[in-house]
């Protein structure tokens, strides 16, 4: 793993070393040698690492007071809320760091599509990505039925019977997961169980992530391979830690202003409503984050295709490594990808402007369009792109100006922070 | 610094786009200048204290307040009685306890860690007196609905007569901010109903605005102290944020590259 044999100084550092290499890992994760172009885009990977951390430590706190039962779990949130110390804080914070976790995550996403992060030899790294991201889904879902709200019920209830379009066995697997015949008591502890156990297996999985990028290293903004360690690149510490730092902090800036001055405008006022089965409300939508899937899921006619719309729509993203077959990474010299590049980002907000209005009219329309494309997106035009496209010259150092008459570094560095 | 501007309005920016999704379809809400509201808002205490006489003498023979106890009403950030009148205030109602050694349930006068009696036995029992409409339990109601405080206000002053053509049921009347513009509940102000403690006059808007503002403090009690402690946190992330980007600047310095 580590670049360089690591000798501790001291000689129980060593007897320690020797038997559990801690000290070994610890200077392999100091030294680390990372691009010195990495520009903001990559700090997200540290500031997601905090969001999980912060999920993780409040929901432990928020699980000390919690009742986890039909009747009294809005009860016991507004006994957090209003008597537990501080426990109004704990949960704004876990609430909203539920849309931070995934703010963060979508940067993070298209970070690696817009960097092309996600290419040889980085696939694995890309794949756990993408069930981490699944995993969150699912943990967010179940974290929003939990404090047994209007939409927390009824939303639960939609998701749930998606389930019941999978022919023959459907019905069979939805009163499975309700552990009855419709959301109830029993469906709310095994979400409960769920919610508590999936961040414990994206923690494994990010430190999965994170191994299989320390194989081959960090990609960057130029998208070429460095020598490291090389004068391409900088220790991880100081250099990356203190500028993830500084991001995590800009980033801390705009949690703690939802938290303390806007805490629930990212929420459904419905939620302050005690779920009740028979009262179905006006508009059920997701929380944000699921919008532009919801839309999918809307956009198809058929209910089984439907549910297959949507999930392709996230599975497709596993075997991107192979649908974009263009050799280069960077969109920064790729002239056409960068285009459609921004055209999908715009793709996928409408998505989930759409997925927030009532599916009928023009909004169905578009939100039909819209889908049509995005699957285009991954199964044309990134494919043809590979072949079709006439890229830049690509450098063949971060430092040095290239070879060749390609146009030097500096132009390139300029196009790319011009572009967004 | 300049990529960082960028990753900072595209955050706005994509929280934008959800506040303009939820205000489609709105109403626009009668306005008024919310004490409550901004990066120091508090509350007005005496417009708290006559919110809860608007709430007590109005509000709760039909609406239950079940998240709220006695005590709340002289904790520090809410309408901050004094003890003793907190004390006066739950023994003036008539909670049920027990059972005894006997194994009766009994009635006792209301004591400071007492719930807010409930109007009613229970949902049903609500209904019944109420013509099938339930009313909703004010504990959390100004964070249950969309236009939250600018919505309750605006919906206690917007009764009206129906306009020509729209038939009414019996027991349902015309509101111009309700959803479908049809309320169960019969307008419930009236200018001079109550007369305040502190001498204000008792008009319909300040009635509305007095109980609203009541409600913001029982669905949001540790408002005060959100808003206190959020300056201070924002305070002092902006200025740790100053330090290490002048720290990331002097260690970048080693190396060539802009930051």
């Amino acid at each position: 793993m580590s670049d360089h044999e690591y000798t501790p100084k001291s000689k129980f550092g060593k007897w320690f070393n020797d038997r559990l290499p801690l000290l070994s890992l610890a200077s392999h994760l100091t030294d680390y040698p990372t691009p010195k172009n990495l520009n903001y885009w990559w700090t997200f990977g540290g500031i997601l690492t905090f969001c999980l951390i912060t999920q993780i430590v409040t929901g432990l706190t928020l699980a000390m007071h919690y009742i986890a039962h039909a009747d009294m779990a809005f009860e016991s949130v507004e006994h957090i809320m209003r008597d537990v110390n501080y426990g109004w804080l704990i949960r704004y914070i876990h609430a909203n760091g539920a849309s931070m976790f995934f703010l963060a995550v979508y940067i993070h996403i298209f970070r690696s599509l817009f960097y092309g992060s996600y290419k040889s030899p980085r696939e694995i790294i890309w794949i756990i990505g993408i069930i981490i991201y699944l995993l969150m889904m699912a943990a967010a879902f179940m974290g929003y039925v939990l404090p047994w709200g209007q939409m927390s019920f009824w939303g639960a209830t939609v998701i749930t019977n998606l389930f019941s379009a999978i022919p023959l066995v459907g019905e069979g697997i939805v009163t499975w997961l309700w552990g009855g015949y419709s959301v109830d008591n029993p469906t709310l502890t095994r979400f409960f169980t769920l919610h508590y156990l999936i961040p414990f297996l994206i923690l494994g999985l990010v430190v999965l992530h994170i191994w299989a990028l320390h194989v081959p290293g960090n990609n960057n903004p130029v998208g070429i391979d460095i020598k490291k360690p090389s004068k391409d690149t900088v220790p991880f510490h100081p250099y990356i830690v203190i500028k993830d730092g500084f991001a995590l902090l800009m980033f801390m800036i705009v949690f703690a202003f939802f938290v303390f001055y806007a805490p629930n405008i990212l929420g459904h006022a419905d939620n302050y409503i005690e779920a009740n089965p028979l009262v179905t409300p006006a508009h059920i939508v997701p929380e944000w984050y699921l919008l532009p899937f919801y839309a999918i899921l809307r956009s198809v006619p058929d209910k089984l295709l439907g549910v297959i719309a949507m999930l392709s729509a996230i599975l497709i993203l596993a075997v991107l490594p192979w649908l974009d077959t263009s050799k280069i990474r960077s969109a920064v010299f790729r002239p056409l990808y960068k285009q459609f590049y921004w055209i999908l980002v715009a793709d996928v907000l409408i998505l989930g402007y759409v997925g927030a209005m009532p599916a009928e009219g023009l909004y169905l329309l578009i939100a039909r369009v819209a889908t049509a494309y995005y699957f285009l997106h991954f199964l044309v035009i990134l494919p043809v792109l590979g072949f079709k496209e006439k890229t830049l010259p690509i450098p063949l150092s971060i430092t040095d100006p290239v070879l060749g008459g390609a146009p030097n570094l500096a132009t390139a560095k300029n196009k790319e922070s011009l572009k967004h | 610094m300049k990529n960082f501007l960028k990753i900072f309005f595209l955050i706005l920016f994509l929280f934008g786009i959800p506040f303009k999704s939820h205000s489609a379809e709105k109403v626009e809400y009668l306005k008024t200048d919310w004490s409550f509201k901004g990066l120091f808002g508090k509350f007005d205490r005496s417009s708290l204290q006559r919110g809860y006489q608007v709430y007590t003498e109005v509000c709760a023979s039909c609406h239950s307040m079940k998240y709220l106890s006695y005590r709340n009403l002289g904790e520090k950030g809410g309408p901050e009685f004094s003890e003793g009148q907190v004390k006066a205030i739950a023994a003036s109602f008539e909670v049920k306890d027990g059972p005894n050694a006997d194994g009766e349930m009994f009635l006792r006068p209301g004591k400071l860690s007492d719930k807010f009696v409930m109007p009613y036995e229970n949902v049903k029992a609500a209904q019944a007196a109420n013509g099938g409409a339930y009313p909703p339990d004010m504990s959390v109601l100004v964070k249950a609905r969309g236009g939250g405080v600018d919505y309750i206000y605006s919906l206690l002053q917007g009764y009206e007569d129906a306009p020509n053509g729209m038939i009414l049921d019996e027991g349902v009347h015309y509101n111009k901010y309700m959803y479908g513009k049809k309320i169960r509940m019969a307008a419930p102000l009236s200018e001079g109903l109550i007369e305040y403690g502190d001498g204000t006059e008792a008009t319909i808007e300040q009635m509305s605005k007095d109980v609203t503002t009541f409600l913001m403090w029982a669905a949001e009690p540790h408002l005060e102290s959100r808003h206190q402690m959020g300056f201070k946190a924002i305070m002092y992330l902006i200025i740790l944020t100053i330090l290490v980007y002048f720290s990331m600047k002097r260690i970048w310095s080693r190396v060539e590259t802009e930051v």
